[in-house]
């Protein structure tokens, strides 16, 4: 498990041994990487992460042309594995979480772990901003070390 | 064959039954339930269709037949699942003081008459 922010890491840890899942990957909406679980590969987190921020973003606005509620969440079952997603609010932002599980656990234990993360998060997020500097000239520097950090290499 | 609705109320019933679900085993969620306030369906159904499945599959593991009834006896109650068909189990929650012997047969009653 690797996170970009280290507050990040309990709660997720705490996840990841309840809930038995094989892959997770928190994000914002824009689909920027902030943890992951599982995966060895920076381009299947780049894809994964794409990928799962796109369909939040097409079910959020299919909720907004019917007139209701931005869904909690979405489950693709399968026969081998199953896939949940599900957009949180957090005090930096709206979250994404994407969690790869197999037959060794359910969805209903996934779910309950998972809000269960998203609580704990909630807390343990710092209440001050990082400050945001549009790409400064360290961002180069800065995108490496962040993959880094989560690849470890 | 009865209702799910039906099977819920029979459990229910019983003294010392603070509520009752009907839960996919696979999935781990909630088809009907018949909870006291306070007490978290959702949670009670994940945990116990883990329950019950890792049970399946110790016993298969051992060459036994799949349980037909789960007792999970704790300090401040119990909690009870039958495995019915398919992959519905009605899961009971109990208190320390319940009648579990006519919770047991009224539960296995009812799972085996489920439509």
């Amino acid at each position: 498990m690797r996170a970009l922010e280290p507050w990040v890491a309990a709660p997720l840890q705490t996840f990841i041994d309840e809930s038995s899942a094989r892959l997770i990957l928190l994000m914002t909406t824009s689909g920027q990487v902030v943890a992951q679980h599982g995966f060895s590969r920076s381009v299947e987190v780049m894809t994964a992460a794409a990928l799962g921020a796109a369909i939040v973003a097409s079910t959020e606005e299919l909720a907004r042309v019917m007139g209701t509620q931005r869904f909690a969440a979405l489950v693709h079952g399968g026969n081998r594995l199953s896939c949940m997603l599900s957009s949180f609010g957090t005090p930096r932002g709206r979250w994404i979480g994407l969690v790869v599980f197999g037959s060794e656990t359910s969805v209903g234990i996934v779910q309950l772990f998972f809000d269960q993360m998203v609580e704990e998060l909630v807390i343990a997020a710092p209440k001050e901003q990082p400050q945001r500097q549009p790409l400064p000239e360290t961002f180069e520097d800065e995108l490496n070390a962040s993959l880094k950090e989560l690849f470890g290499r | 064959m009865i209702p799910a609705d039906t099977a819920l109320e029979r459990v229910t019933q019983v003294p010392g039954i603070k509520g009752s679900l009907l839960i996919s085993g696979s999935d781990g969620l909630v088809v009907a339930e018949r909870l006291m306030d306070g007490i978290d369906g959702r949670a009670i159904a994940a945990l116990a269709a883990s329950l019950v499945q890792r049970l399946d599959r110790a016993t298969n593991g051992a060459g036994m037949r799949a349980p037909t009834f789960v007792h999970l006896r704790g300090t401040g109650g119990s909690v009870l699942a039958a495995p019915g068909r398919g992959d519905l189990v009605l899961v009971a929650v109990a208190t320390v003081d319940a009648n579990l012997g006519l919770a047991r047969v009224k539960m296995l009653d009812a799972v085996s008459q489920l439509a």
